[in-house]
């Protein structure tokens, strides 16, 4: 599936963009406050870079929290703090990769 | 928990985890909320938080602003009366479809009919969410609810066109899973001058899903992301929602007319002059 690529470290173009080599892609850190967390995964649904899936650990209320399975991919969009209705995900800028895309 | 997230600031911690629904879409727009109020570069000391009763009749307590958790159905009379004692306030009325619509329904059109300088955002889930599902205006025709167990034979009320038709300047309906258009919309209401009125579909998985076996909250967003449409512009008349229909969504209306407040001040100089 499309989502599955995305997913990978180095995104796949249909066309690539005449500065793609220029273009420095943002990097981020997810951090999780785990006892806020219902349960409802909305974050791990809709994060654009497939991120996040929900771990088989309990927290403090009963539920399944979410966890990074790659971090690496999270492109500090700030989509999952938008999307959660328990303020419990948010994004951190990390240090900005200089990552050399040649895929074409 | 020691961590901080960063919309903290703006919410009552000690509230929080606040009663919303484990799939509930309130608190993602109360996140966008939150979010706007940022972009819209207003002073928040002078942002006013008004809410009625309900599930989202709770967004007053949540949030860390000056807010008002006033009777069922008269949250637009008490930010109406904000917003005439002091216009420098930019006053929010953040209630549900029942609170609004069916309770306070008069009260919506005539603060839109009189174009006070104010902005509603109503949270539409189709029923009254909190007391056990009952259904209401905005319940669409043939689903379920605990007051209409062979489902609900009158038509519902079509909340863009009702605020569009009473005469509101800013109109706008997206679901819970528009995140960035409903933050652009929300930023956009809170700085027009006058009655703005965005509505928000939301899912309510205890409640209205339950009832009518669409699943969780997030199967529920998922039908929002297949069968919303985006028509900016478009007649809001023919915007109607029906029982799990196609839903249109974008910015309905977005005109200038001067508000009530205007009005009064221009309308009193030329009467009794300039006051100083």
């Amino acid at each position: 599936m499309l989502l599955s690529s995305l997913g990978e470290k180095k995104m796949k173009y249909w066309r690539k963009p005449l500065d793609a080599d220029k273009v420095k892609v943002p990097h981020g850190k997810v951090r999780i406050i785990k006892d806020r967390c219902k349960g409802c995964g909305f974050c791990v649904e809709y994060c654009p870079r497939d991120v996040l899936e929900l771990t088989d650990e309990f927290n403090i209320k009963g539920y399944h929290f979410p966890h990074a399975k790659n971090e690496e991919a999270c492109v500090n969009c700030g989509l999952c703090e938008l999307v959660c209705p328990e303020f419990a995900i948010y994004n951190i800028p990390a240090e900005e990769l200089e990552e050399k895309d040649d895929q074409g | 928990m020691n961590e901080k997230h960063p919309m903290d600031y703006l919410l009552r911690e000690d509230r929080i985890p606040h009663i919303w629904c484990p799939g509930c879409g309130l608190g993602s727009s109360v996140s966008c909320f939150i979010m706007a109020l940022e972009d819209s570069g207003l002073d928040l000391n002078k942002v006013v938080v008004v809410s009625g009763i309900g599930c989202t009749g709770r967004v007053a307590g949540y949030i860390n602003l000056d807010s008002f958790h006033t009777t069922h159905g008269r949250a637009i009379p008490f930010a109406t009366g904000l917003a005439l004692a002091n216009p420098e306030l930019k006053v929010v009325v953040y209630s549900g479809d029942g609170d609004l619509i069916a309770i306070g329904g008069n009260h919506l059109i005539h603060a839109a009919r009189r174009n006070i300088n104010m902005t509603v955002i109503c949270v539409n889930n189709f029923l009254y969410g909190m007391t056990g599902g009952q259904v209401g205006p905005t319940t669409p025709l043939y689903a379920k609810a605990t007051t209409s167990p062979y489902g609900n034979f009158e038509r519902p009320f079509n909340l863009v066109y009702l605020a569009a038709a009473s005469g509101a300047v800013y109109v706008a309906r997206w679901t819970a899973l528009h995140l960035r258009r409903l933050t652009k919309s929300m930023t956009e209401a809170l700085q027009k001058k006058g009655f703005s009125f965005i509505e928000i579909i939301s899912p309510c998985p205890t409640s209205y899903a339950r009832r009518n076996r669409l699943g969780d909250g997030l199967d529920q967003m998922k039908f929002y992301h297949d069968n919303s449409i985006i028509r900016h512009g478009a007649d809001p008349k023919e915007a109607d929602i029906g029982f799990q229909t196609k839903i249109v969504v974008g910015k309905f209306i977005d005109v200038e007319r001067p508000d009530y407040h205007t009005f009064l001040t221009e309308g009193l100089a030329k009467v009794v002059g300039e006051r100083k």
